[in-house]
Parts: structure tokens; C-alpha cells; sequence
């Protein structure tokens, strides 16, 4: 069973009718329990990083998180779901869950910020993920602040917004992407059926 | 790159999908889970989901529309109409819109807009802004579905409303609403100028030419459209192909 991990933020339903399309049972929880047993986790995201970490810890998930991803279980951060990882996020000055070394930096440019809408996804490594999806396909995004992994061997794909920035990293048992798959039409539904293959 | 976006727009009331002109006289336009297939399918960029009479009829927004709708398409979703409150914009966010237009609601307490930024994040909110010219160069704020002039600029609410925490604004000219004779590219191009987050462009495509001067000239970031596409008069597919012809970055 996939796990999609509920904080009192972000567009889990979105996550949810998205795996039911592709004929994969999920479950929207913010049990221990339920994400000890899970088989993979997914984090979702739309919110603020400040509250974002604040309903974690409310809800006593971020150690069961941070332990659930050391142990090795299939995890994949969408959007904040991705940003929480990092060491820190200027959004808030806020620490994160620290799984990920990096820190989370807002747009800084002449470009109108948030970036809203499809852009191109440069693929960077080979890899199952992009089975069926070409280099430079468009994927909807929504954000502020984007990833800077210190290590940048994780990052496997990489858009432009004046900057170039970290869209899709690999590190271990984390996938991780600054755009939505779940709004990203079939593409974004191909990406999530790659992950689900590699689990 | 990042792509121009071509938004269709569902403006609801009674659970049916319907279109006016200069926000009255209003058509049936349809059923708003097939339209959404449709336009899923077509290639649009996002689908926009008003409940224009939710406000004037002081009551809440229909919650079931919204979820069928989002259920069935695979694009994000902005919804709004007759939202007052955090807890408003939580109940339509659950049932699975992507994002929340504010109009009226946010214009009587703009507190609204900082609250939901703060606990959803700006890109969440979206600012619904109804303008008419009152004069050469100075546009009001019209509330209440077009009906009340705030006798507020246009310009001066929309950058209030960015500072407040308003991600995007959904930029209405109420002069060439359902007109057909071409979006309003001055007052687009001044507000766009005005403020650093994405203009959608909405009110009068009339031809597919309509929507490369918004871009072009109106600087929009996205270009909304209903009637046109509702009754068959042009597909996002044919305006898709044609801005790409002319150098406008589109998905295709």
C-alpha cells in the first residue's frame, strides 16, 4: 500500500485520484502506524515550508518520516513535499528534515516569481524514471524557491527559470521533483507510473 | 522555458456551466465534468472553475461540482466563487481544486488573502480582479459578479493584493467580457507591468489573433477563454499552433 502522508497541507486528494487513474491503491494518512506498514510514502506539496515543518512536528511525523527514509523505504517528495527534505528553506528561515544536504532558495531574478505553469524538464542522467518521456517534455509547476542539493550528482533532471534549478533528484530511496506529476497530464501520469515500477 | 498558458474557463451557476456577456444575459454552455474531459484531452494548460452566482446568492460554492471536475482531469484546477474564509478555500482545496480564486470575499476583508498565503502558500491564492474603465487610462474594481463599483483602482487593489500574499492575479476587463472583439491588451499590460506575479488575461477572445496580442502586447503570462472554445468556435490546439508558429513558447 502507498502511503500518501497527510499534514494538513497540500493537494493530497490531487495525488490520490492520480493513483486511482492508474489503477493503484492508495491511502491518505497521518497515522504512525499506517506509514511504518507502508509499502512507499508519498509527500506531497502545496503550502509554506514554515508551516509545513510546523505541522510535521506538530503531528510528531518528522522523526517517523526521517526514520521511515533511513530505513530505506521508497519515499518521492512532490513540490514542498520535495523542499522539506533539505537542511533549510529561506521560506520562513525555516530547518527542514535534514535527509538531503542543501538548502531551499527563493527565485531571485527579473522573471515574476511564483513560477506558474509548464516548463521544460532537462533530463541529465539516464534513468527508468524518464521511460517513455522525452528530454526536455513540459511538466506544471507552481513555486517560489527551489532545491540546491550541496551534492550535485543527485540531480537527474534540471529546468530553466532564469536560473537553471534542481527539478528531479535521485538520492537512494528518494525520488524527489519540484513539479507536480499529478497535474503534469499523461506525462506527469507516465512519471509516476516509471516511480511505481522501481518500487 | 516556461510556456504561456491557454485556460479554459467554466463559469458556473446551478451546477451547469453557462457563459454571459459583459456578465449578464448568460447561455448554457454544457456540463462541466464533460467539458473538463474535453478540454483535459485538447491540451489545455489548467482549467478555471467559477461559481459566478455563489457571492450575489450569498451562498457557498458547490462543493460536488468541484470534486467531479477535478476527478476527472489530470491538468490543475483553480476554483473560485463565494469564498470568505480559510475555511472556505481548505473545503474546496480538499476536494481537489489546485489553486483558489478570491474576489469580492478578499476586496470587503483583504486579511483573507494574507491568511490563506500564509497557511496554503501564495501560489495557492489566486486574486480575481473584475475591472471597468471609468475613465481614459483608470480602471475600478467592480464586486458583488460585476455588479458594485468599489470606486477603487484596479491598479492600486492588485498591488495591495500582491503585497497581502495574492500569488497570481485572474485579471477580468468587464468592458470586453464575452464581447468577442479581442482582449483588453492596455489594461492587462498596465497591471502585468505593476506587479511581479502571473497575469491571466481574460475577457473578449474573439480570434485566434486575440490571443498572440495578448501576449505579445498585454505582456499575460496566461490567456483565458470560454465561449470560444464551449461552442466549438476555435480549439486550444488550433490557437496552441498558432502562437507557436509566431514565437510564443506554448506546450504542445
Amino acid at each position: 500500500m502507498i502511503v500518501i502522508v497527510d499534514y494538513g497541507l497540500g493537494n493530497l486528494g490531487s495525488v490520490k485520484n492520480t493513483l486511482y487513474k492508474l489503477g493503484i491503491s492508495s491511502m491518505i494518512s497521518k497515522s504512525k502506524g499506517d506509514i511504518e506498514k507502508a509499502d512507499a510514502l508519498i509527500l506531497p506539496g502545496v503550502g509554506s515550508a514554515k508551516q509545513g515543518m510546523e505541522n510535521l512536528k506538530t503531528q510528531c511525523l518528522d522523526k517517523v518520516l526521517i526514520n521511515e527514509i533511513k530505513k530505506g523505504k521508497p519515499f518521492l517528495g512532490i513540490c514542498l513535499g520535495m523542499q522539506l527534505l533539505f537542511s533549510e528553506s529561506e521560506e520562513g528561515n525555516v530547518q527542514c528534515l535534514n535527509v538531503i544536504n542543501g538548502k531551499v532558495k527563493k527565485f531571485d531574478s527579473g522573471l515574476k516569481v511564483p513560477q506558474i505553469g509548464w516548463n521544460s524538464v532537462k533530463q541529465k542522467i539516464k534513468t527508468n524514471l524518464f521511460k517513455n518521456i522525452s528530454s526536455r517534455s513540459s511538466f506544471y509547476f507552481v513555486n517560489s524557491y527551489y532545491c540546491s542539493p550541496d551534492d550535485k550528482s543527485l540531480i537527474i533532471g534540471e529546468t530553466e527559470y532564469d536560473v537553471n534549478f534542481c527539478s528531479v533528484l535521485i538520492k537512494d530511496n528518494i525520488v524527489a521533483t519540484q513539479f507536480h506529476p499529478e497535474k503534469s497530464g499523461q506525462i506527469g501520469q507516465q512519471f509516476i507510473k516509471n516511480w511505481i515500477k522501481l518500487i | 522555458m516556461i510556456t504561456k498558458r491557454i485556460i479554459p474557463c467554466l463559469d458556473m451557476t446551478e451546477g451547469k456551466v453557462v457563459k454571459g456577456i459583459q456578465f449578464v444575459n448568460f447561455r448554457d454552455a454544457g456540463d462541466p465534468v464533460v467539458l473538463a474531459k474535453q478540454y483535459d484531452k485538447q491540451g489545455a494548460d489548467e482549467l478555471v472553475f467559477l461559481d459566478i452566482t455563489a457571492t450575489t446568492e450569498n451562498r457557498n460554492i458547490l462543493l460536488d461540482v468541484v470534486k467531479r471536475t477535478a476527478q476527472s482531469i489530470s491538468i490543475p484546477f483553480s476554483v473560485g466563487g463565494g469564498i470568505r474564509s480559510v475555511e472556505d478555500m481548505r473545503l474546496v482545496l480538499e476536494n481537489g481544486a489546485d489553486k483558489v480564486a478570491v474576489n469580492t470575499g478578499a476586496f470587503n476583508n483583504p486579511r483573507l488573502i494574507t491568511d490563506c498565503a500564509n497557511y496554503f502558500g501564495s501560489q495557492c491564492v489566486v486574486l480575481s480582479l473584475d475591472a471597468r474603465q471609468v475613465k481614459k487610462g483608470r480602471w475600478n474594481v467592480f464586486i458583488n459578479g460585476g455588479t458594485t463599483d468599489t470606486g477603487v483602482s484596479a491598479i492600486k487593489w492588485a498591488k495591495k493584493a500582491v503585497s497581502l500574499g495574492a500569488g497570481e492575479i485572474l485579471l477580468t476587463s468587464i468592458d470586453t467580457d464575452g464581447m468577442k472583439k479581442g482582449f483588453d491588451v492596455e489594461l492587462t499590460k498596465i497591471v502585468s507591468k505593476n506587479v511581479n506575479v502571473p497575469i491571466i488575461a481574460s475577457g473578449g477572445a474573439g480570434k485566434i489573433k486575440d490571443f498572440y496580442e495578448i501576449f505579445e502586447k498585454g505582456k499575460a503570462d496566461a490567456a483565458l477563454a470560454a465561449s470560444l472554445f464551449h461552442f466549438g468556435d476555435l480549439t486550444i490546439k488550433k490557437v496552441k499552433n498558432y502562437l507557436k508558429d509566431r514565437n510564443i513558447p506554448v506546450r504542445i
